[in-house]
């Protein structure tokens, strides 16, 4: 029933932003603890460079992540002189640029909704005997559950859509790189409009639906 | 087995430089707000730092700058009550006060979980939430989460600000009763002068900062060296005492 191209570009969508939402999860909350309750010189700094994808374009973002994991990039030449694999092509990079346009959001959210956690419940915490550790999961993670929550659905909607950062470092390769973004671009260009129809229903119903089930379980998580 | 506190911290411009010490008794410390009271407790808990001096209980040295000691606030076995109680709100009144429990054995904990709740009146409120409770109670779950692991020294920042007149006067009675039942010192931080008059086995009193005054209620909260403390209020203590 389905033709298989599309079926296909949409499970790589999913799958993108899937682990691309679990990846920003654990940095993200990390990030978000440390800049809200640890101070320390450069702190700002620290949170400009991990907004500045917010601002950048995504092209310019899939430039950096190029110089920096290309074949010949900073990090990439190293990865490819010990494994002779680079990521450059494959699904990975599309993780890995979903990932960095998506990060920021997520330590937004958590960020702010860690802060707004009264300072006197960790303090609480620590006087009752429990450690940094016993407390950030015991305190700070449920009563910040929220924004956690809200941010993680802002980051995979945000993974999803990701086209330009994606396009720059894993390509439009048909079968291997084309997510629904770059397929629906390659549909619309070629004048495949019966396909491109196809693909921009299913990617609104995809994620109007999602969008549906984030705000039945954020009602249900106060 | 008394808390030894002798202290500087600069904070924004303000500067707390004070010293005193008490025994197993229930102190006072009464002043304005702004004084330090607060910030006193947070230094003794160490959830602050001080700039210099000295903070030991019994034989335990909890800082000491010279020495370079600063034991952190997990390991002071202090027992403190917020100003805002500070009730975890995604918690039961039972994982609360339970949460206090840490490093008692799996064993004892449910035992003591029971004293707790008889002492402090608390049967068949353990599955609530503090957003459940009234202010009464919600009191009464923060002083055994904070009592059920035994600690060494009590400290009460203003903790009863947010109750009406006649729970305050409950609470009062109630507190001397758990001091008897726990046998420790306590520290009650106030600005309320029959508080300090009505509880205090020894006050302390601060201002800007500095200690002004310290020793027995009766000899600081005297017209002749506080002016302010007028008769209806020093007649309200000696009954209270007994004296009538």
């Amino acid at each position: 029933m389905m033709d298989t191209p599309v079926f296909f570009s949409l499970c790589l969508s999913l799958q993108v932003a899937l682990v691309a939402t679990a990846f920003v999860m654990v940095v993200g909350v990390s990030v978000a603890y440390v800049l809200a309750l640890k101070n320390f010189r450069g702190k700002e700094m620290l949170d400009m460079l991990f907004t500045l994808p917010l601002v950048l374009p995504p092209t310019v973002i899939g430039y950096y992540l190029i110089v920096l994991f290309g074949r010949n990039g900073l990090l990439g030449r190293y990865l490819y002189g010990l494994t002779g694999f680079s990521i450059m092509f494959t699904w990975y990079a599309a993780v890995l640029a979903s990932f960095v346009v998506a990060l920021p959001l997520m330590i937004k959210t958590t960020r702010a909704a860690i802060e707004s956690i009264d300072k006197n419940l960790i303090n609480a915490s620590y006087t009752l005997g429990h450690s940094t550790m016993s407390t950030l999961f015991r305190i700070v993670l449920p009563l910040a559950k929220k924004g956690i929550m809200a941010g993680a659905v802002l980051s995979f909607a945000r993974a999803m859509g990701e086209f330009g950062a994606t396009l720059m470092i894993a390509g439009n390769i048909p079968g291997k790189t084309d997510t629904m973004p770059l397929a629906v671009y390659s549909s619309a260009s070629s004048g495949d409009w019966s396909k491109a129809n196809l693909m921009v229903l299913l990617f609104t119903l995809i994620s109007g639906s999602f969008l549906y089930v984030a705000n039945r379980l954020s009602k249900r998580f106060v | 087995m008394g808390l030894a506190v002798k202290l500087r911290k600069q904070v924004n411009g303000f500067t707390l430089d004070i010293e005193w010490e008490i025994g197993n008794e229930l102190a006072v410390v009464f002043g304005p707000s702004g004084s330090g009271k607060s910030m006193t407790l947070q230094l003794i808990a160490g959830l602050m730092q001080p700039d210099a001096g000295m903070i030991s209980l019994g034989g335990k040295v909890f800082f000491d700058a010279r020495r370079n000691i600063s034991l952190p606030a997990q390991l002071r076995h202090i027992g403190y009550v917020f100003q805002d109680l500070a009730l975890f709100p995604h918690m039961t009144i039972r994982e609360n006060i339970l949460y206090g429990a840490k490093g008692i054995e799996q064993s004892v904990r449910e035992k003591r979980l029971f004293d707790m709740v008889s002492i402090f009146r608390l049967d068949g409120l353990e599955d609530k939430r503090p957003g459940e409770m009234s202010g009464g109670q919600k009191q009464r779950v923060a002083l055994a989460r904070a009592l059920i692991r035994q600690p060494e020294v009590l400290l009460l920042d203003e903790p009863f600000s947010s109750l009406d007149t006649s729970l305050r006067a409950d609470m009062r009675s109630f507190l001397k009763d758990v001091r008897k039942e726990f046998n420790l010192p306590v520290i009650l931080v106030t600005h309320d002068i029959f508080e300090a008059v009505s509880l205090a086995d020894r006050v302390i009193v601060y201002d800007e900062g500095k200690v002004s005054f310290a020793g027995k209620p009766h000899e600081v909260f005297n017209p002749q060296t506080m002016p302010e403390c007028e008769f209806p209020l020093f007649f309200s203590y000696m009954f209270n005492r007994g004296f009538f």
